[in-house]
């Protein structure tokens, strides 16, 4: 018992030092769960450490790589009975253990993974995963194992097999269950790699190097392109959330105007006595929102994600207008229209704004035609605010213009995506121009959803 | 106790037409077991109302619920005092100052509903997220010790603990308080194996073959980038939509044609005919 006790405390200890807050109330409740579960279920105590633990969903991916890593499904090595192989997975050849992955990928995962692709998968770790890392010495990995069976390069085969004609939906639609299953499928394999190396060189060693941040706490600028799907699918989410947390921020005044009818209404039953006054709401404060991203390929992941949710939070503020630039600016507010598509407003933004000349990014110049050009747009109702890296390629800043827009505004802000211990390094002129506007450092959606709340 | 084990759970509830998988049956047995709030939480549509009631009904509780909406106040979720009636009480005899606190003069709203029921009972409290901030202040106390304190009255503890679900569609974060007193249980969408059977489990009559391929194309427009992605609801709307059209099968001019059911933005239609290449509608 003691053995499971010790197990317990350190699996809970390496998620709080990844990041994922459980209380000491929490712990007990997953100690007590744990009395009056199945043990040897292991889904069954995955589940119920994920309810007394886990109570966000950004959390769980990280959960689950824990849970494979602490309470493993296979031990192998000295000490591990090796599961019974089914065929000769140990020595046939590579076309043969290919025609059985795609035997399994046309299979159906159920909810909690195929135990054959589970174990073919692990079979083929044994097998090819093994890899001479540094001198003297081998580790596990998976890029082997996929690079041996290349699992994507089935897909034409399966869909061949699965469809009389090819086209059209239902093509589409095979395609979906295909790399639903090869990513399945690649899934295993990680998790069998990881379980490997945390046998050899312990588990609290490749639980801080394997586990990935939450999305709220991804990196714009390393955000990779499964990310950046996930994070413009959190975009309507993200700003629907916002938008409650502003409304309810701004109901919330306990002065104002007497609404004198809701009081009344209020004071029948207690006989006509006006025990509770009523207070009309405060007008809401709906700021213009003027908004200037740089799109150079640097920061362009955060740009984007910044420009939707601002449309997309677009009923907060009265009105929206943006523009991008890269040495030479142009405005993009049109094509964020309400109903536009996300997608198709990114790719229209790259091919048809006039936005780069030469390609490289110059704020001075951008700051001197903005206020030419666009100058009116910045009025003293207006919120500016400006998306971008502060690194000019060692251009004159043109200081006095953008101090004279800030002036013009508002209020003035500036959101970098850099983490604020490379400003000022090499061609960024982040101090010179953060003393004119107010500059924030912005690297994720979390640190994104703070400034919009305090700007709003 | 309400269940035995999660695999009980997962036969009573699809005794009732509930499909509960690993996750749902965990947390549903250990809620009962450790005496525990469930707080579920993900997209609109996707069973969380309805999982309440299948507990409910899968154990012959009563089910009590609480609405939740903004502007929700004690008087209305604990308890009110009936003031007409305490009026007349008083023009009715001027000594009577003493007794108008009483439980004559009480009444019940569902949480107190619910804590004072001698029967079994599951509360709902459902769309936590849309109600104030205060409100969830006033939740802590049931959810943690199954007691009401009523200022005039003394505390109330539960005869007997109801089976507390909550439910939030996460249009705001929940305080950590909360959180920390209850179970938690994420309900996504479910796999196209899961959703086909739920499908075959609520609309009955229709073939096997078409729930397959329904599944299936509604989870290829989940994995395209829409505003508001199909719900399980929709997907059953859509197999009853297409059990009415008499449809024994699902090709693209009939997704076409009834597309609207599942996706209610006219961006999403056209993003989703353009990717699935379906004809544009006229």
């Amino acid at each position: 018992m003691s053995g499971l006790a010790d197990r317990h405390v350190g699996f809970v200890r390496a998620l709080r030092e990844a990041g994922l807050p459980v209380s000491p109330a929490e712990n007990v409740d997953a100690a007590a769960a744990l009395t009056v579960i199945d043990l040897a279920e292991r889904e069954t105590l995955r589940e119920a450490y994920a309810a007394t633990l886990v109570k966000r969903p950004a959390h769980r991916p990280a959960f689950d790589t824990f849970f494979d890593l602490w309470f493993p499904p296979v031990i192998s090595g000295p000490y591990g009975e090796e599961p019974p192989r089914t065929g000769d997975l140990d020595h046939a050849g590579v076309p043969e253990l290919r025609e059985r992955l795609a035997d399994l990928l046309m299979g159906e995962p159920g909810e909690p993974g195929d135990p054959a692709l589970r174990e073919f998968a692990r079979a083929m770790v044994g097998r090819f995963g093994r890899v001479p890392a540094a001198a003297g010495r081998q580790s596990w990995f998976s890029f082997a194992v996929l690079r041996a069976l290349s699992p994507e390069t089935l897909t034409a085969r399966l869909l061949g097999r699965m469809l009389e004609e090819r086209g059209g939906l239902p093509e589409k639609i095979a395609r979906q269950k295909i790399s639903r299953n090869i990513a399945k499928f690649q899934d295993e394999v990680a998790a069998d790699v990881r379980r490997r190396i945390a046998e050899e060189s312990g588990v609290e060693k490749i639980a801080r190097s394997t586990v990935k941040p939450p999305i709220d706490q991804v990196d714009f600028l390393r955000v990779t392109k499964a990310e950046l799907a996930q994070l413009r699918r959190e975009v309507y989410p993200l700003a629907r959330r916002l938008a409650a947390r502003l409304t309810i921020r701004q109901r919330l005044g306990h002065r104002g105007r007497l609404d004198f009818r809701r009081t009344v209404r209020a004071s029948l039953p207690t006989g006509g006595v006006p025990l509770e006054t009523r207070l009309r709401p405060k007008r809401p404060h709906k700021p213009e929102l003027v908004v200037l991203c740089d799109a150079s390929d640097s920061v362009s992941t955060f740009s984007h994600f910044t420009l939707l949710l601002t449309f997309a939070l677009r009923e907060q503020f009265t009105k929206v207008r943006a523009f991008a630039f890269v040495d030479t600016v142009d405005e993009i507010t049109t094509m964020f229209a309400p109903g536009a598509d996300v997608l198709d407003a990114i790719s229209r933004m790259a091919q048809d704004a006039d936005i780069s000349r030469f390609g490289r990014t110059d704020y001075g110049r951008v700051f001197e035609m903005f206020a030419e050009r666009y100058g009116d747009a910045v009025g003293p109702k207006t919120s500016l605010l400006i998306l971008g890296d502060a690194r000019s390629n060692y251009q004159p800043p043109a200081l006095d213009t953008l101090r004279r827009l800030a002036a013009q505004a508002r209020h003035a802000y500036w959101l970098n995506p850099e983490p604020h211990g490379q400003w000022d390094t090499g061609d960024s002129v982040a101090t010179g121009y953060g003393a004119v506007v107010a500059m924030r450092e912005c690297r994720n959606v979390a640190q994104l959803a703070a400034f919009i709340q305090d700007l709003a | 106790m309400w269940f035995a084990s999660p695999d009980e759970v997962r036969e009573r509830l699809s005794a009732v037409d509930y499909l509960a998988d690993d996750a749902v049956a965990t947390s549903v047995f250990l809620a009962g077991a450790l005496g525990k709030p469930l707080l579920t939480e993900g997209p609109a549509g996707v069973g969380k109302t309805q999982l309440a009631k299948a507990v409910a009904q899968a154990t012959g509780a009563r089910l009590i619920r609480l609405q939740c909406y903004e502007g929700l106040d004690e008087a209305r979720a604990l308890y009110e005092w009936n003031y007409k009636k305490q009026l007349l009480r008083i023009q009715a005899d001027d000594d009577a100052w003493d007794d108008i606190f009483s439980e004559e003069f009480l009444l019940e709203r569902p949480l107190l509903k619910a804590i004072r029921s001698e029967e079994p009972t599951v509360l709902l409290i459902d769309e936590t997220d849309k109600a104030d901030v205060e409100v969830e202040g006033l939740l802590l106390e049931i959810l943690s010790d199954y007691q009401i304190t009523i200022p005039e009255l003394g505390t109330i503890s539960a005869a007997r603990r109801p089976y507390v679900v909550l439910t939030s569609n996460a249009t705001r974060e929940l305080s950590e308080a909360l959180k920390r007193r209850c179970l938690y249980l994420h309900l996504g969408y479910p796999t196209p194996e899961r959703e086909r059977d739920i499908v075959l489990a609520q609309v009955p009559g229709l073939p096997a073959a078409v729930a397959e391929q329904l599944a299936r194309t509604v989870a290829t427009l989940r994995e395209l980038e829409l505003k508001k992605s199909p719900s399980i609801a929709e997907t059953i709307d859509w197999a009853r939509t297409l059990l009415a059209l008499g449809r024994t099968d699902l090709d693209e001019a009939v997704v076409g044609q009834t597309l609207g059911v599942v996706l209610k933005h006219n961006s999403d239609q056209v993003r989703a005919a353009k990717e699935l290449g379906l004809a544009a509608r006229p």
